[in-house]
C-alpha cells in the first residue's frame, strides 16, 4: 500500500502492508533508525516517537492507523526542552550501553513539554515504561532535574 | 472391493461426525460463558427477587476480568484473564487516561494490535476510582452503578444506554486473542440490565 506520511517535518511516501507497525516504516523503509526496537509489545518504550507530539510507542502502531498524524523521530525531536535533555544527558553522562537512550529522551523530552518542574514521581510514573537494561535510571531522573531547572532559569 | 468398502466406511464415520456435531450445536447446553436470556427470568413471580437475580445474572459480566480490569480498586489498571497489575506500571491520573508522559494511548491505539497482543479502543482509559468494582460484592457493585455521585452523573437511562451501546464496554466482547471474552453478548447483557431497572432496579442482599 503506498502511503504519503509525515515524518519530521517532511512528507515521505512509503510502499508498505497495512498492518506494518510505524517502527519498521521508520528504521527499514525510510532508514531512519535511531528508534530502536525492543521488545515489540509496548512493553519497553525503546520505539517511543511522536504522534501529533504525544509520545507513542510505534512497535504497536499499525501504519494504516497513522492517518495524517505527523510523526517526530529522535532524529527530528527539537525545541527548548530537547535542547535542555540534550545537554543534561551529555553532562550527566546518563546512557551506558545507550540502547534504551532514544526512547528515554523521547520519553523524557514530552515529559518536560507538559510539566515543568516534575517531581521525583512525576517522572518515576512518566519513564517507567521506558526500560534500561543498564539501569540507569537514578542518572535518567538526575538529568531530568538538571534539564528542568535549565530550562526554568 | 476392498477398496470400495474402506470408502464407504469413511464416508458414513464422516457424516457420523457431522451429524453429532449438528445435533450438539442444536442441544448445546448453556455454559458459564453465555448469559441466560431475560424471558428465563418471568417464572420468578416476586419482582423483586426477579430483578435481583437478573442483576446477578448481568454480574457475570460485571465480575468479568474485561470489565474489572478496568474498574481496579487502586490507581493501578489490572491485566489478564488472571487480573494481574498492569505491566508496566501505570496509573489513572486525573482524568482516567493516566498521567503526563505516559498517558493509556501512549501504547494503546485505536484498535487491537493482535501481532502485539495489545487491546486497543479509542477511548481506552479507566473508570474513575468512584467506580472500583474489584473485590466489591455484586450488592456493593449494584449500589455504585445506580448512584449518580459515584457513577459519572448517570441517571438510569444513561445507565443503560452506556452498558448496551458504548463501544469501549461492547470491547469485553471483542477482546482479542489471548483473553478471554466476556460472557453473553453486549445486546444480552444490555438486555438483562434492561429488565432489572423495568423489575425495579432492586439491588442484591450484599
Amino acid at each position: 500500500m503506498a502511503l504519503a506520511i509525515k515524518v519530521n517535518g517532511t512528507m515521505q511516501s512509503v510502499d508498505v502492508d497495512n498492518d506494518a507497525p510505524l517502527l519498521w516504516v521508520l528504521r527499514d523503509a525510510l532508514g531512519l533508525a535511531g528508534t530502536k526496537f525492543g521488545c515489540g509489545v509496548a512493553q519497553c518504550g525503546a520505539c517511543t516517537v511522536f504522534v501529533d507530539g504525544k509520545p507513542m510507542r510505534s512497535c504497536t502502531l499499525p501504519i494504516s492507523a497513522l492517518g495524517t498524524r505527523e510523526v517526530t523521530t529522535i532524529e527530528g525531536v527539537s525545541g527548548r526542552e530537547a535542547e535542555a535533555v540534550q545537554q543534561a544527558w551529555i553532562a550527566r553522562d546518563v546512557p551506558q550501553c545507550g540502547y534504551c537512550q532514544s526512547g528515554q529522551v523521547m520519553s523524557a523530552v514530552a515529559l518536560l513539554k507538559q510539566i515543568k518542574q516534575p517531581s521525583d514521581r512525576d517522572i518515576d510514573l512518566a519513564m517507567n515504561g521506558n526500560v534500561c537494561r543498564c539501569a540507569t535510571y537514578a542518572r535518567i531522573r538526575a538529568a531530568i532535574h538538571d534539564a528542568a531547572r535549565a530550562l526554568e532559569g | 472391493m476392498m477398496r470400495a468398502q474402506a470408502f464407504l466406511a469413511a464416508g458414513v464415520a464422516a457424516v457420523t461426525v457431522l451429524v453429532a456435531a449438528a445435533v450438539a450445536q442444536t442441544t448445546r447446553q448453556p455454559t458459564a460463558k453465555d448469559l441466560r436470556p431475560v424471558p428465563s427470568f418471568q417464572n420468578i413471580a416476586d419482582q423483586q427477587a426477579r430483578s435481583i437475580a437478573l442483576f446477578e445474572e448481568a454480574g457475570k459480566v460485571l465480575q468479568h476480568a474485561r470489565c474489572v480490569n478496568c474498574h481496579p480498586a487502586t490507581e493501578r489498571p489490572l491485566q489478564s484473564d488472571a487480573m494481574r497489575p498492569h505491566q508496566p506500571l501505570v496509573v489513572r491520573g486525573a482524568d482516567g487516561h493516566g498521567v503526563p508522559g505516559m498517558t493509556c494511548n501512549t501504547c494503546h491505539h485505536a484498535a487491537n494490535f493482535d501481532a502485539a497482543r495489545v487491546p486497543g479502543h479509542p477511548q481506552w482509559h479507566l473508570a474513575p476510582a468512584s467506580m472500583a468494582w474489584e473485590g466489591r460484592t455484586l450488592g456493593e457493585i449494584c449500589a455504585q452503578i445506580k448512584d449518580p455521585n459515584r457513577n459519572g452523573g448517570k441517571d438510569m437511562a444513561a445507565l443503560l444506554h452506556h452498558m448496551a451501546e458504548d463501544t469501549l464496554v461492547g470491547w469485553g466482547w471483542a477482546p482479542g486473542p489471548g483473553r478471554e471474552p466476556a460472557p453473553g453478548t453486549q445486546a444480552a447483557f444490555g438486555g438483562l440490565l434492561r429488565a432489572w431497572a423495568d423489575a425495579g432496579a432492586h439491588c442484591p442482599p450484599s
